[in-house]
């Protein structure tokens, strides 16, 4: 497990440098979700290049698609997309590496970007599964700033309405939206709490960039039956270096020259520092 | 006088298909009774989605039920499917190019005294401007249904506009005529000397126009242009291109802009420039009435048709 531990810094390294190449990305959502993409991408979801049409392969939708380029990164490592290639042409002029999901590419069930979709387009899936008596799992990654649009509350109570046990939504609690602190822009209050009032499970992860705890709470959601399982990772914005973590402004910074060393160098120490644990 | 209205006849024709076809699911928004949809909920219990009062989850419980192979027909007043889940039509069914059909009852004008936040003027501007989604409008019954069985063989999001009432019927069960994407014609072409272009619920008007100017000795061809997106521009420039024809009519329940007078004008006027003279809703609040007492205070009824028409001449 450490080793995918480490791997979640390579990962972020290679985030970096899309973005680096980009000139652009969400650096801050990329890092928090980090974690997140590997226990579901390397631990929890049956999804790879060689099952894309396979009717029961579990289904992702990435519902803050502005975190595209960890979504890259994950999509590269996993064989579904070549880095080098997504690192040359990210962002340029004609490219289908766009700062959103673009599901022409392989791997990508759904276009996104706009906020709100995702949890009603899960339910959807979700509830075909059901229909046709398939057992494959459908998992969403949600912004904690998301949860201001209305629709995702429509996709909650759609969602215990219809029994989905097969779904799983997560919420990536960085505290942080544009703006500020999300208490300051659109309070959630006791999170946890409304989710739970809309007739879901809900497993609080305390640390969302922790792999093995994110991956209990996979674990536990799968046992869990006749409602969906919302997962909501407390994590740390711009994770994996003091140089943006916790910091507003770095939802879409794009670091200097200066800056991108440190991150870099901040990376590989942690990398180490999980290694060695 | 026929009292099957369109709503009806596309669950007839779902009913029919959904027997062999466990992939067709049909979601409404609290909106089964309005959209005719309550005898296949009541037969299709597996495969009838309610979602209640929430237009957005309609639509994107709609997309990810497609996305996972499944033929979703989403059924809710035009009003709302048009506009408050404008969005999910743009990103989940067109730009995930989901097969989804948005199905919006009650469109344009049928809710009449209900006011301008249950009308639908704006549907046809709006969904055509987004890429990858089609837009239908059909004129009656039996076309409706021909509509509906042909998207059942396609893959792709379209939305389609019918009113709340029973329209008269153009076509017969026997005879009617169906191309997809192509309108139909109705008249002898050749020899007219204006050219009707109607959608929808207008379609009714502009025949009976047809019959008021032939009995003025007006030769009139009238073209139910239930293809608004792909608009059949092949029979434009064709009729734009025969000398008999002196100009356009344009008929819709849709506000002047963006609908499909502006779409003819745009077709005729790049390929054989003639007068193009459009009949549309104000770019106002509706008077308050029934779709007939409006289309004529408006004079978009057969009278107002036949009237614009004489103008061309």
């Amino acid at each position: 497990m450490n080793e995918l531990k480490a791997k979640a810094y390579d990962l972020r390294q290679d985030t970096l440098d899309i973005i680096m190449a980009g000139g652009g990305g969400h650096i801050g959502g990329d890092m928090s979700v980090m974690e997140t993409m590997v226990a579901l991408y390397y631990c929890q979801m049956n999804i790879s290049p060689e099952n894309m049409d396979d009717p029961d392969r579990d289904r992702f939708v990435m519902s803050k698609g502005h975190c595209m380029e960890t979504y890259y990164a994950v999509l590269c490592d996993r064989g579904f997309l070549d880095l080098e290639d997504v690192k040359a042409r990210f962002s340029k002029f004609g490219s289908p590496y766009i700062g959103h999901p673009n599901n022409k590419l392989p791997g990508i069930e759904m276009n996104s970007g706009s906020l709100g979709h995702g949890l009603p387009v899960s339910v959807g899936m979700a509830l075909a599964g059901k229909m046709d008596g398939r057992d494959y799992r459908v998992y969403t990654v949600m912004g904690d700033g998301e949860l201001a649009e209305g629709s995702v509350w429509e996709g909650f109570m759609s969602g215990s309405m219809y029994k989905l046990d097969n779904l799983c939504a997560v919420i990536d609690r960085n505290h942080l939206q544009i703006s500020g602190n999300t208490e300051d822009v659109m309070a959630h209050g006791d999170l946890a709490a409304r989710i739970r009032s809309f007739g879901w499970n809900v497993i609080v992860v305390k640390d969302g960039n922790d792999l093995d705890q994110l991956n209990a709470a996979f674990d536990e959601a799968k046992t869990v039956k006749g409602r969906p399982t919302c997962v909501i990772a407390e994590t740390v914005k711009g994770c994996g270096s003091a140089v943006m973590e916790n910091k507003a402004p770095w939802h879409h910074k794009v670091p200097t020259a200066e800056e991108y060393k440190q991150i870099k160098a901040d990376f590989a120490a942690r990398k180490e520092a999980l290694i060695n644990e | 006088m026929n009292k099957i209205p369109n709503r009806q006849a596309i669950c007839e024709v779902l009913m029919k298909e959904a027997a062999d076809d466990k992939n067709i699911v049909v979601l409404c928004s609290d909106s089964r009774g309005s959209g005719s949809m309550t005898p296949f909920f009541n037969e299709f219990p597996e495969q009838a989605v309610e979602v209640g009062i929430a237009e957005q989850d309609l639509v994107s419980i709609s997309a990810g039920l497609a996305k996972c192979g499944k033929k979703a027909f989403a059924v809710s007043p035009a009003s709302f499917l048009s506009t408050r889940s404008y969005e999910q039509a743009k990103v989940d069914c067109a730009y995930s190019n989901t097969n989804v059909t948005l199905i919006g009852i009650s469109g344009g004008v049928s809710y009449g005294a209900l006011g301008m936040s249950h009308h639908s003027a704006q549907d046809i501007a709006g969904m055509s401007a987004i890429p990858n989604m089609r837009v239908y409008l059909p004129s009656d019954r039996f076309q409706t249904a021909k509509l509906i069985e042909a998207l059942l063989q396609d893959e792709k999001p379209a939305y389609i506009r019918v009113g709340r009432n029973a329209v008269e019927d153009i076509y017969t069960e026997d005879d009617c005529p169906f191309e997809m994407d192509k309108a139909t014609v109705i008249g002898d072409a050749d020899e007219a000397q204006v050219a009707i272009v109607a959608t929808g619920e207008l379609v009714q008007y502009a025949v009976k126009a047809q019959k008021l100017l032939a009995e003025e000795g007006v030769k009139a061809v009238v073209v139910d242009m239930y293809c608004v997106k792909p608009l059949d521009k092949e029979i434009l420039e064709k009729l734009a291109a025969n000398p008999n024809i002196k100009g356009f009519v344009t008929a819709e329940e849709h506000s002047p802009f963006g609908g499909l007078g502006s779409m003819v004008a745009q077709v005729v006027s790049a390929s054989n420039p003639k007068k193009v003279l459009e009949l549309a809703l104000p770019d106002a609040p509706v008077i308050t009435g029934t779709s007939p007492e409006v289309f004529k205070y408006y004079e978009m009824d057969s009278e107002g048709i036949a009237k614009k028409a004489k103008e061309l001449l």
